[in-house]
C-alpha cells in the first residue's frame, strides 16, 4: 500500500459485512494531508461504519487503514494518537465532569498537565467554560456535542475526523461549529467532514468523496464535482399560469407554486431554443431565472 | 513515564474514583450486609460446634465471610464498570485511545483489587469488636486474598466483555458467582456434608480460595494450603488466560 506519510489517511481496499448485508464494498481511496474532506452519502450508505474502523471500533473484514502512514491495527498507539473521532452517537460518560473527564481522555493518550491549559482553551472557544465544573450529565445535547469534540481534540491529533457533527443542532451552535472546524484546517489540522448538509460541505471542504452503499460514486475536488456535469437550470413562470409546450416536457425537474424548472444540458439545450419554442407556442414569459447545479443536485444524480 | 505507562495509570485512577465516590454503595453496603450475616448466623448456631478443636462457630465464619464479600465485590467492580460504559455508550473514548489489551487487563482488575483492600480491611477491623481473629500465617492470607480477589475481578471483565446489558451481568451473578460462593463452605466445613456435596465441593474453586484463607488465621482447614493455592493460582491464570484473548481479538468489543 501506498503508506505515504503525505497522506492524512489511505483507506485500501476495506470491506465489512453485517451478517449478508455488506456495509463496505471494498472502498479504497487517500486523503492528503491539510485537506478539508468531505465524506458524503445518504443515510446508510457505510460513512459511520468506515470512520469506526478507521478509529479502531470496527474491525473490517478485509484491506487496511493507515493514519499518516501508520497502520491503524499493525501500529495502533501511533496510529491512534495522530488521530481524533468524534463518534456521530451523543454519548458521553454520566459520572464526570466536563474539564474532569477531557483531563482523563488526555490521560489515556499519554498526555499530563502540560495539555491542560489546552483543554481550557477549547473550553473557552466551543463556549463551555462556565460549564467546566458541571456533570456530563446535566448538560444539555448541543453542550454535549461541543464537550464531544473537545473529547475527541484533546490529544492535539493532527488528523481530526467528525461524524455528523452538526445533524440537529441550532443554527447558532452550527456557526460556532462551522467557526472551529475552519480554525482547525487553518492551523494546519486535516479534517474530515461527515454532514448532512450539502451547501456545509460545499462552502466548507475542498475534496469530498460520495459514498452510496458501500461504494465510492465520487472523488474527486469539490470545484470539479460541480463541474462535472455539465447542465444548469432555468426557471420560468408562465403568464396566465399557461402550459408548457409539449417539446419541452421532457426538460422539467421540478415545479412549484406556478414555476417550472427545466434541467438544461450545455450545448443540447440551448436557453436561446427554450425561449424560441415558448414564443413560437404564443406563451408569455412573466420572470426567468438561472442557476448552476449545486451539490445537492450532484448528489441526487449520484446516489440515484 | 511513558506515554503508554501514563495510560494506564489515568485509566486505573478512573476506575478507582468510580467507586470511590460511592463507597457507601461500594464498601460500607457490603461491609453492613456481612456483617449482618455474622450476626445472624452466629446468634443462630452459636451452640454449634466448630469444625476445628478450639475455635468457635462465630469465629470460624469470619475469614469465610470476608472473603465471599470480597469475592462478590471484585466481580462487581469490573463487570458493572464495563457493562456501564457499554451501555451508555462512552466505552468508544477508551477504544479509541491508544491502550493495549494488557493495560486494560492490569487496570481493570487492579482497580478492583483496591476495592477490595478496602472492603476486606474494613470488615477485619469491624469484625475485631465481635470476635478478635488470630493470625496464623499472613503471608498464606495475603496469597489467597490475590489469587481471589484477582480471580474474580477477571471473571467480571469477562462477564463484561461478553454482555451486551445489566441482565446479563445480573444472570452472571445470580446463576455463577453466588451459588459457587455460597456452596463453598463460608457456613460450614465441608467434612459435615453427604458425600456427594462433599465431592462437589472439592471440584468448585471457590472452595480453595475460602479454604485457604481460612487456613492463614487458624493453620487448620479442610485441603492443605497449597493445594488451595494451586488451585486459586490455576483458576486465576486459565481465567485471565480466557480474558486476555477475548482483550486481544477484540471478541464481542469490536463489531
Ligand atoms: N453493528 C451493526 N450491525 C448490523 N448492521 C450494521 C451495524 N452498523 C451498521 N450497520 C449497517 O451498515 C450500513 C451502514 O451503516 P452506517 O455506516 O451507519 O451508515 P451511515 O453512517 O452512512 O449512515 C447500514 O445498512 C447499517 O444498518
Ligand atoms: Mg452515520
Amino acid at each position: 500500500m501506498t503508506n505515504s506519510p503525505s497522506n492524512a489517511l489511505d483507506i485500501v481496499g476495506v470491506r465489512k459485512s453485517y451478517g449478508s448485508l455488506q456495509a463496505l464494498k471494498g472502498v479504497e481511496f487517500s486523503i492528503p494531508r491539510g485537506e478539508f474532506f468531505g465524506l458524503l452519502g445518504p443515510n446508510g450508505a457505510g460513512k459511520s461504519t468506515l470512520i469506526s474502523i478507521i478509529a479502531g471500533l470496527v474491525q473490517a473484514d478485509v484491506g487496511q487503514i493507515a493514519v499518516l502512514g501508520h497502520d491503524t491495527v499493525g501500529d495502533f498507539r501511533h496510529a491512534r494518537r495522530l488521530l481524533g473521532v468524534v463518534p456521530q452517537e451523543l454519548v458521553f460518560d454520566p459520572f464526570f465532569k466536563v474539564r474532569d473527564m477531557l483531563r482523563i481522555q488526555a490521560g489515556y493518550y499519554g498526555a499530563g498537565r502540560e495539555v491542560w491549559p489546552w483543554i481550557d482553551e477549547m473550553l473557552e472557544r466551543l463556549d463551555l467554560t462556565s460549564k467546566a465544573n458541571t456533570s456530563m450529565r446535566a448538560l444539555s445535547g448541543g453542550m454535549k456535542r461541543r464537550v464531544l469534540i473537545a473529547q475527541a481534540l484533546v490529544h492535539k491529533p493532527p488528523v481530526v475526523i467528525l461524524d455528523e457533527p452538526t445533524a440537529g443542532v441550532d443554527v447558532e451552535l452550527r456557526r460556532t461549529l462551522w467557526q472551529f472546524m475552519s480554525d482547525l484546517h487553518r492551523q494546519g489540522q486535516t479534517v474530515v467532514l461527515t454532514t448532512h448538509y450539502l451547501e456545509e460541505a460545499q462552502e466548507m471542504c475542498s475534496r469530498i468523496a460520495i459514498l452510496d452503499r458501500g461504494e465510492v460514486k465520487a472523488l474527486e475536488s469539490t470545484r470539479q464535482l460541480l463541474r462535472r456535469h455539465p447542465f444548469r437550470f432555468l426557471r420560468v413562470k408562465l403568464a396566465g399560469n399557461a402550459a408548457l409546450p409539449e417539446a419541452l416536457r421532457e426538460l422539467v425537474a421540478s415545479e412549484s407554486d406556478g414555476s417550472i424548472e427545466l434541467k438544461l444540458e450545455t450545448g443540447k439545450h440551448p436557453i436561446g431554443s427554450v425561449f424560441d419554442a415558448l414564443r413560437d407556442a404564443g406563451v408569455a414569459i412573466e420572470d426567468v431565472q438561472t442557476r448552476d447545479p449545486d451539490l445537492e443536485d450532484i448528489f441526487v444524480e449520484l446516489t440515484r | 513515564m511513558t506515554p503508554n505507562q501514563r495510560g494506564f495509570v489515568t485509566l486505573l485512577k478512573k476506575e478507582v474514583m468510580r467507586f470511590w465516590a460511592v463507597l457507601g454503595q461500594t464498601v460500607t453496603a457490603p461491609v453492613i450486609t456481612a456483617l449482618l450475616y455474622l450476626l445472624v448466623f452466629a446468634q443462630a448456631l452459636s451452640g454449634r460446634a466448630s469444625a476445628y478443636d478450639g475455635i468457635s462457630y462465630t469465629e470460624f465464619l469470619v475469614p469465610g465471610l470476608i472473603m465471599m464479600t470480597v469475592m462478590q465485590n471484585a466481580f462487581a467492580n469490573t463487570s458493572s464498570s464495563l457493562i456501564q460504559s457499554k451501555v451508555m455508550g462512552n466505552l468508544v473514548f477508551l477504544q479509541m485511545a491508544p491502550l493495549g489489551p494488557w493495560e486494560w487487563f492490569a487496570a481493570y482488575v487492579l482497580a478492583a483489587l483496591v476495592r477490595c483492600v478496602l472492603v476486606a480491611s474494613a470488615m477485619f477491623i469491624a469484625t475485631l469488636f465481635f470476635v478478635p481473629l488470630p493470625v496464623h500465617q499472613p503471608l498464606a492470607i495475603l496469597a489467597m486474598f490475590l489469587l481471589s480477589a484477582g480471580s474474580l475481578a477477571v471473571v467480571g471483565l469477562i462477564a463484561g466483555i461478553v454482555s451486551q446489558k445489566f441482565d446479563h451481568i445480573a444472570a452472571f451473578t445470580n446463576f455463577f458467582i453466588n451459588p459457587l460462593a455460597f456452596l463453598s463452605g463460608v457456613f460450614y466445613s465441608v467434612h459435615a456434608l453427604p458425600p456427594f456435596w462433599y465431592t462437589a465441593s472439592h471440584l468448585n474453586p471457590f472452595f480453595y480460595m475460602i479454604d485457604g484463607f481460612r487456613f492463614g488465621f487458624f493453620g487448620h482447614a479442610d485441603v492443605p494450603i497449597l493445594h488451595s493455592i494451586a488451585w486459586s493460582a490455576g483458576f486465576f491464570a486459565l481465567a485471565s488466560a480466557v480474558c486476555m484473548r477475548m482483550l486481544i481479538t477484540g471478541y464481542k468489543m469490536k463489531r
